[in-house]
């Protein structure tokens, strides 16, 4: 077992062994989507266009609620120690980390994203630049959460914090994203928006972890 | 030998310790005391390399360790005052996943010898968090077994052990020294004779 592995291999098993946390947010996502007809109106005209804000609101939301996730636990019970001490690379234990968490808590979103899409009458072609933005889009959400959730994990009620710090991070995100579906729903081009997900995730994969591994360091002093 | 040279440490606009120096030589048991809030956690925490002293340096065989963080690690086992272990993985997954990130590989037939010496036959598929504190505390001491580490840095290991308990890892303390290892640790309740010789360092507290 090399060292990743056995990394991404624990970290899976603690996942599936927490099924109601990894269902948690999912939940919350379903929810969001299911009121919002109810709430604002259900006519399919109005949920076309209102349906991308939506889905994404609520997967940036619900992602909220599985960050902290991510670290607390080996915070707490003092895994995140051993990890500093074992002599690996920590920006390299916290890449492998963040994988895992995006594998647990966003693939279950596009598995279900068909789903939502047909919720809120979206057209082919805008489930598909769905998708795309998703794809792009929430490996991103995991890379920046988890600085967020370094710098949070030492605190007591380290949530509101990390919702204040994430939110206005996440917004350029769901500008772009949310406009790439609205130029699919008009039949035009969409690969400028997806090209600055795109980037912005590039930038990220490259030093999120090294801010990470960082940002756990500090919270240990 | 570890050294510690000019450490101080300032904690909410307290200092626990300023200047303190001190060296740990191959062969030696070092049993550090002191009243709560003195700083014994804060000091095993730097010479760990966990976080980093205001001022002064750590060595290792004469190297500072925030230099060849490797080397050092290699060669440490820390134990500090949370396990380390996931509650809901079983004390088999802990151990290897845990030496899997440590780089040791030891057969799996070891770990569940090491895992009846501490007391945990049975119970060695069984979720960690559903065992007593003695128990979850004999996890993380099986550690001791199983990584070949030069250092060891206990922070209190003796906390929810029963009496056979404190007398097991008392005599792998001894043992470890004579083969040449080096152990700093803290505990309220004086070593007994099990441990073997020891030096004592006292940190005071100070306002």
């Amino acid at each position: 077992m090399s060292l990743y592995q056995g990394i991404f291999k624990r970290d899976m098993q603690v996942a599936f062994k927490q099924k109601a946390e990894l269902v948690q947010p999912l939940m919350f996502l379903l929810m969001v989507v299911t009121l919002f007809p109810l709430g604002v109106s259900p006519s399919p005209d109005t949920l076309q266009r209102i349906g991308p804000g939506v889905i994404w609101i609520a997967a940036i939301l619900s992602s909220l609620m599985a960050m902290e996730r991510l670290f607390r636990d080996d915070f707490q019970d003092g895994s995140l120690e051993q990890y500093m001490l074992s002599g690996m690379p920590l920006p390299a234990v916290s890449a492998v980390k963040v994988a895992a968490h995006w594998l647990v808590s966003f693939v279950p979103l596009l598995l279900l994203s068909p789903l939502l899409a047909m919720f809120l009458n979206l057209t082919v072609d805008m489930y598909i630049a769905l998708v795309l933005t998703l794809l792009l889009g929430t490996p991103l959400l995991s890379l920046i959460g988890a600085i967020a959730v370094g710098l949070t994990v030492g605190l007591q009620k380290g949530g509101v914090l990390l919702a204040l710090l994430l939110i206005p991070v996440f917004i350029p995100l769901l500008i772009f994203a949310t406009s790439a579906v609205d130029s699919a729903a008009l039949q035009l081009p969409y690969h400028a928006q997806l090209a600055i997900i795109a980037a912005m995730l590039l930038l990220a994969a490259a030093f999120a972890p090294f801010a990470i591994a960082y940002s756990l360091k500090v919270s240990q002093n | 030998m570890l050294e510690a040279r000019g450490l101080t440490c300032s904690k909410q606009d307290r200092t626990l310790f300023e200047g303190l120096s001190l060296v740990v030589k191959p062969s030696e048991l070092l049993y550090l005391r002191g009243p709560n809030g003195a700083g014994k956690t804060s000091l095993l925490r730097i010479l760990t390399g966990l976080s980093s002293p205001d001022s002064g340096a750590v060595l290792y065989n004469g190297i500072d360790i925030s230099k060849d963080k490797t080397g050092y690690y290699q060669n440490l086992l820390y134990l500090g005052h949370k396990s380390g272990t996931n509650g809901s993985l079983s004390a088999l997954d802990n151990l290897s996943f845990w030496l899997a990130q440590h780089n040791v590989s030891v057969p799996v037939n070891t770990l569940y010898d090491v895992l009846e010496k501490v007391g945990l036959v049975g119970l060695e598929d069984v979720p960690v968090r559903y065992l007593s504190a003695g128990q979850q505390r004999r996890v993380a001491l099986s550690r001791l077994w199983l990584k070949p580490a030069k250092v060891w840095i206990l922070d209190e290991p003796f906390t929810a052990l029963d009496v056979k308990g404190v007398h097991l890892l008392e005599t792998s303390m001894k043992e470890h020294v004579s083969r040449g290892g080096l152990i700093i640790t803290t505990s309220h309740q004086p070593l007994s004779e099990t441990a073997g010789e020891h030096r004592v360092f006292d940190l005071e507290y100070r306002f």
